[in-house]
């Protein structure tokens, strides 16, 4: 799995990179990305070929009339990251979980190309 | 801020420090992700009401988040649990980027903040901090007489 180039964006679709952890095991892989404020209904995830996308719309309760933003690190409403992913995954088996702004994706890797003991025969 | 204090992979905490250098040199570092601050980041902003403050506190329980407000400073402390596994043979790191561990953020406010009016809210790994103003402080319609 790597980080497709797309992530750099025309200015006018900026997005914030959101930070991932990602950990391989044997059967296949699991990435976590921080996305505050993004709620199951703002997130959108979606496998076009082996470009993987994730894609979140920050939500702010904002105070009735608006406010003036006085300090700001978070300073775009989205969040936006792709990643390539590589022919061994199946992207047929994907489980997402959100929790407390936390994704928690898990990749299986197709069956062929999991590990496998390869027994040895004697003649 | 942003470096644990118990290394678990030296590469990623090398890793963790040359993308914060990075953005320390961009010319709008925000941008490659949730920088300046460390974690959580936070947002402020305010009405002639109240002042809103916003950590994007991404995976806590709302109940181990510890919130303070004292003579107009608000202090936001807690622990993120590790997702990432200990090195071994079954399973390999290949990003490590996340925050884990302790934090403890502290934000200067305004002092005519009123400490008995305070709401907080937790959601989708935000917390959303409202203060309101004093009474005192607050725009007032002069009448003439």
């Amino acid at each position: 799995m790597k980080e497709a180039n797309e992530n750099r964006q025309p200015r006018e679709e900026q997005a914030l990179l959101p930070p991932v952890d990602v950990i391989e095991d044997a059967n296949g892989i699991t990435l976590y990305a921080d996305l505050p404020g993004v709620s199951k209904e703002r997130l959108n995830l979606h496998v076009d070929g082996e470009a993987l996308t994730i894609e979140g719309d920050i939500g702010f309760d904002m105070p009735q009339g608006g406010m003036e933003a006085t300090h700001a690190e978070v300073s775009l409403p989205r969040f936006r990251r792709v990643f390539t992913l590589s022919k061994e995954l199946d992207t047929e088996k994907l489980q997402a979980e959100l929790k407390h702004g936390v994704l928690k994706l898990r990749i299986q890797k197709a069956e062929h190309a999991k590990p496998r003991k390869i027994v040895v025969e004697a003649s | 801020m942003e470096l644990s204090f118990f290394p678990r992979d030296v590469f990623a905490e090398l890793d963790r420090l040359q993308r914060s250098m990075q953005r320390a040199f961009e010319f709008s570092p925000s941008i490659r992700g949730i920088a300046r601050g460390g974690y959580p980041a936070i947002n402020v902003g305010g009405t002639t009401q109240s002042v809103e403050v916003y950590a994007f506190a991404p995976g806590l329980e709302a109940g181990t988040i510890e919130l303070k407000l004292e003579k107009g400073v608000l202090s936001i402390a807690g622990e993120r649990a590790v997702d990432v596994p200990e090195p071994n043979e079954k399973a390999s790191v290949h990003v490590n980027e996340r925050f884990a561990g302790r934090f403890h953020r502290v934000v200067a406010l305004t002092d005519d903040l009123d400490p008995n009016a305070v709401r907080a809210r937790y959601r989708d790994g935000l917390l959303h901090v409202s203060i309101q103003r004093r009474e005192a402080a607050q725009p007032r319609k002069i009448n003439i007489e």
